[in-house]
């Protein structure tokens, strides 16, 4: 196997999470796309643990997924905020910041 | 306690490092010193209010005890410094070391450690933390007793005095840490006090704005406070350490980058800027006179807001090389410090806050410490500290004094004419105004003098030999001495002297303090007078020679491994005398300005007045112009306020409009006349035909490109998120073909 | 050497492991499309149940068998439901999420485009033919010997962090 097909795979995973996050409106569906990118990390930290044999890799691909399980409860607590508070999830009409 | 003693100095470094594990007890122990207020913290907070003095008698107990073990270090020190002689144990046994005998007390303790790196936590004892401790603990103890009467009926009083505990407790563990890791743990403690304490009063608008702004301010520098240290942490001793001592040692013999301390010492100096107030990060530290008048007096006068001053002594060695302070003529940290203290003695002129004028002032004599840094001049600017600390802890505890009893900070609507009210602060303040103006003997006279001679710019009559001849520093310095007595004395007039003007409404007049305020004014106004004898210059004609420079004999660290090889200046009696007469043509012109020509008006008149009505700022378009300037403090709220947070919206195509009518019109006209003269068809060509076309089409396009911008700022976070991520991925492309092409 | 021709020069077992590899990538390639594509929020978490199955899968492959597990008892257990949860909670319209603008789409695509070229010139041009050799999986003792001793800290930080985010998303959505 090379390393490179796991890279890639991964730059695939990020590039379509990417995706995601720009151009859907849901912000449920927002939360799954930076899924998505968080997994395509993980999978060149284990990648490159392999190649070099080091145990450290994995150590914080497992940190990783204790980080985006917190990311998601928090994640999902800010929309459900937002849906209280303007009864849409629809992030294209959250503009606040708007100059 | 256990204490696993850190290795220190590996054999293979030639010069021995200066630094012992073990002296005297209270040397060793000193740790104890913040622990007594960190556990008072802690006491205060779960039973503070259940006490019969709601908590107060824990913070001033426990800061006393931390009083008498920093007294006891000291004295500890006094006998280390001269008689401790450091052993080497060798192969051939133990043997003591020849040469200097400055020699730190270093005792510390590992921490954590992490991915092969360990953290250790200690303490560093040396003339410097054994100063800071006693200065520090002593402006506490009397801030403390002074509170109890000063905030004796607000509602929070408990929280008070836990914060009180809880800032004296980080800033005796900022000032003996022994890595810079602990160091930032310290600064963001005082830092989170300072907020916490600032907005005290948090129901009032203004105060939690001025709290936040504080925080915000300091966050900017605590960026290059991050990445100056971990510059260090990579680049000095072989890097992969945060002991101070190892950083300064490797930067000493030599080891580390040139290219790497500049950036370090550039970064420590945006968060010094940030943390002391230097000139265009100093804004916050006026508004944070809208906490309690102790806490400006113990945090934003005599404590935290020296940490930076601190941070820059404790790692000169970084600053030293990086800024290259040896044998340069100008340089950034000493050009920033003559800034900060001329701009702000000048802010301090046109405020109206009595609060307002000591927190420009105290802006100003930062400066002054910075400055002295900045030109190699370490002694006198620590020990400008050390004096700094005592006169102005008094100048604001006597403000203090003054508005508890007219219930105001207004100089001008409630002040006026107290000395007949209130004598003994009078006295006490009066002396604080002399020591901070610098006139002979007090105080500040001594190490402002210092500081002068310390910049080598005086070489008319000798008096060179500093790190680099500084002309341009010595003449701002000059001119802040002038700016300081001028300032203090319109302050002491506008609230002593001329007739009362407050009173509205109230029942009673103005009435004296009482003694919890009035006791620590005369122990300050007391040290105010004395503290400059402390570092008599040398050849000084009337004391005994072994009386001189003691200050400078126990603290400064010449001859330990850690610190660079600096050059001292001189003293000179010209220059002494010459900033003398200085100081004092800038009080003469501001009271015969108050004390003289308002007065006598005032009495024909049978007003109370404070100014001339027809004064310099009417008489004169500049100064009117320079004055509102001043008021408005430079307009640099404005400018971080509308400017840079409003210059993203759109006003870019206004300003773009500006200029063209202002500028490029001008240019226009210029051209314009001399083209008549060269003839009518010449005028007419390029006028109307090249340069009307280029000023239309640039408004023209700089109009549009302003209306293309706004159009990004959509407010849409995805927006944002696309350009973010698009621009990633163009510098990653960027590097790619810059590194792998 | 081409990257094609890199790939087709291994021995039998690794043979193996690539056709593994190359049937589990395309499916969750296709399975990461759906989920940024579909317009039902369910079908959507679902789909991206079989791609985090295929990461879990990606993971066996690359001998990393306790991440491999934790992946499916965390993401697949509890992370997916947590989704439907938001899903259920929002009542965000089960049926389509097409109003998604057109020039949006484009502007995403590009973006995404422009990410994957850069990354993919830098992994090809950097890591050309670095071969992976996994002889058997990295046993849970390793792991747990390397958490708990060289990186304890940053557990540390992370238990720390759960706690914070615990009480943040409680903070965060109780209605008060």
């Amino acid at each position: 196997m090379l390393l490179n097909q796991f890279l890639l795979l991964s730059a695939v995973l990020f590039c379509i999470g990417v995706y995601g996050v720009l151009a859907r409106k849901n912000g449920v569906l927002v939360l799954m796309s930076i899924e998505l990118i968080l997994n395509a990390v993980n999978i060149n930290l284990v990648a490159f643990g392999a190649l070099t044999a080091d145990v450290g890799g994995e150590v914080f691909a497992l940190f990783t997924i204790a980080v985006a399980a917190a990311e998601v409860g928090i994640g999902l607590a800010i929309v459900l905020l937002i849906y209280r508070n303007r009864r849409s999830i629809d992030l294209s009409e959250a503009d606040l910041l708007k100059g | 306690m256990p204490t696993v003693f850190a290795t220190l100095a590996p054999s293979s470094v030639p010069t021995s490092s200066t630094v012992t594990q073990s002296a005297n007890w209270f040397l060793e122990n000193a740790w104890l010193v913040p622990l007594l207020p960190a556990l008072s913290f802690v006491c205060i907070l779960f039973f503070g209010k259940r006490l019969r003095y709601k908590g107060a008698e824990l913070g001033i107990a426990a800061v006393a005890l931390s009083l008498i073990l920093a007294a006891c270090a000291g004295v500890a020190w006094l006998d280390h410094r001269d008689n401790f002689v450091l052993h080497n144990t060798t192969d051939a046994g133990v043997e003591a070391v020849a040469g200097e005998s400055y020699v730190a007390v270093q005792n510390s303790t590992q921490w954590l450690q992490s991915g092969g790196i360990e953290f250790s936590a200690g303490i560093l004892v040396d003339g410097l933390s054994v100063m800071m401790l006693v200065m520090v603990s002593l402006v506490s103890l009397l801030v403390h007793v002074y509170s109890t009467d000063y905030v004796s009926d607000d509602k929070r009083y408990t929280h008070f005095f836990a914060f009180l505990s809880l800032f004296t407790a980080a800033m005796l563990f900022f000032v003996l840490s022994d890595n810079i890791l602990q160091m930032i743990v310290g600064w963001e403690l005082v830092g989170v006090c300072s907020f916490v304490l600032i907005g005290h009063w948090w129901e009032q608008k203004p105060n939690s704005d001025a709290a936040l702004k504080a925080f915000l301010t300091n966050r900017v520098g605590d960026v290059g406070l991050l990445i100056g240290v971990i510059t260090l942490f990579f680049a000095a001793g072989g890097g992969k350490t945060f002991d101070t001592i190892k950083i300064n040692e490797a930067i000493v013999q030599g080891g580390v980058s040139h290219s790497a301390l500049v950036v370090a010492s550039l970064c420590l100096m945006a968060a010094v800027m940030s943390k002391s107030g230097q000139f265009i990060l100093h804004t916050w530290l006026p508004d944070a006179m809208a906490g309690p008048t102790p806490v400006s007096a113990l945090i934003h006068a005599a404590t935290m807001v020296v940490a930076g001053v601190f941070m820059i002594a404790r790692l000169y060695p970084v600053f030293f090389e990086g800024m290259q302070i040896g044998g340069s003529s100008i340089n950034v940290m000493a050009t920033i410090g003559a800034v900060t203290l001329v701009f702000g003695g000048l802010l301090a002129f046109v405020q109206n806050d009595i609060k307002k004028v000591l927190a420009y002032s105290t802006v100003s004599q930062l400066g002054y410490m910075v400055m002295a840094l900045g030109v190699g001049a370490w002694t006198a600017a620590v020990f400008h500290l050390f004096t700094h600390a005592f006169f102005k802890a008094n100048l604001f505890l006597g403000s203090g004094s003054v508005a508890h009893a007219v219930h105001s900070f207004d100089m001008k609507k409630d002040m006026g004419g107290l000395r007949k009210f209130m004598p003994k602060t009078y006295v006490t303040f009066i002396i604080g105004s002399l020591a901070l103006a610098g006139l002979f003997p007090l105080a500040g006279f001594w190490s402002k003098d210092e500081i002068l001679a310390g910049t080598g710019g005086w070489g008319l009559f000798g008096g060179t030999g500093g790190n680099g001849t500084y002309t341009f520093h010595l003449l701002m310095g000059m001119f802040g001495a002038a700016l300081t007595a001028a300032y203090m004395t319109r302050c002491v007039y506008l609230t002593f002297h001329g007739t009362y003007r407050g009173g509205h409404g109230q029942h009673h007049e103005p009435h004296e303090s009482g003694p919890r305020i009035l006791v620590p004014l005369y122990i300050l106004s007391g040290l105010a007078i004395v503290a400059g004898l402390a570092n008599l210059p040398p050849g000084f004609q009337l004391v005994n020679n072994s009386w001189t420079e003691r200050f400078g004999h126990f603290i400064e660290p010449v001859g330990s491994s850690y610190f660079p090889k600096i050059a001292h200046a001189t003293p000179s009696w010209s220059l002494a005398v010459v900033a003398s007469v200085v100081a004092l043509f800038g009080a003469v012109a501001a009271f015969y300005y108050y004390f003289v020509k308002v007065d006598r008006l005032a009495k024909t008149t049978q007003q109370s007045l404070t100014e001339l009505p027809e004064g310099l700022t009417e008489s004169n378009a500049l100064a009117g112009a320079g004055h509102k300037t001043l008021v408005n403090k430079y307009y640099l709220d404005h400018i971080y306020e509308r400017g840079i947070v409003a210059a993203t919206k759109g006003p870019l195509a206004r300003a773009a409009y500006w200029v063209n009518q202002h500028m490029i019109d001008n240019a226009v006209n210029t051209t314009g006349e001399t083209a008549v003269k060269m003839g009518r068809s010449m005028y007419d060509l390029v006028d109307q035909g090249v340069i009307d076309a280029f000023v239309d089409g640039s408004g023209r396009v700089s109009d549009a490109t302003g209306e293309e911008l706004r159009q990004i700022n959509s407010g849409k976070v995805q927006n944002y998120a696309a350009i973010l991520f698009a621009m990633a991925a163009v510098l990653a492309g960027a590097f790619i073909i810059i590194f792998a092409f | 050497m081409s990257f094609l021709a890199a790939l087709s020069a291994d021995a039998d077992i690794v043979v193996a492991q690539n056709v593994f590899f190359a049937f589990i990538a395309i499916a969750m390639i296709y399975a990461a499309l759906r989920v940024v594509t579909t317009s039902n929020v369910v079908h959507a978490a679902l789909w991206l149940v079989l791609v985090l199955a295929g990461v879990a899968a990606q993971f066996i492959l690359l001998g990393s068998e306790f991440v491999a597990v934790t992946q499916v008892l965390v993401y697949i257990g509890a992370v997916v439901v947590l989704f439907l949860f938001g899903v259920m909670l929002t009542r965000a319209s089960l049926g389509d999420d097409e109003s998604v603008a057109k020039e949006k789409r484009g502007m995403a695509a590009f973006v995404g485009l422009l990410l994957f070229a850069v990354m993919a010139t830098a992994l090809i041009d950097t890591f050309e033919d670095n071969r992976l050799v996994v002889e058997q999986p990295q046993s849970v003792s390793t792991v747990s010997d390397a958490i708990f001793s060289k990186h304890i800290v940053a557990f540390e930080a992370v238990s720390v962090l759960l706690l914070a985010a615990l009480i943040g998303a409680i903070v965060v959505a109780r209605k008060d």
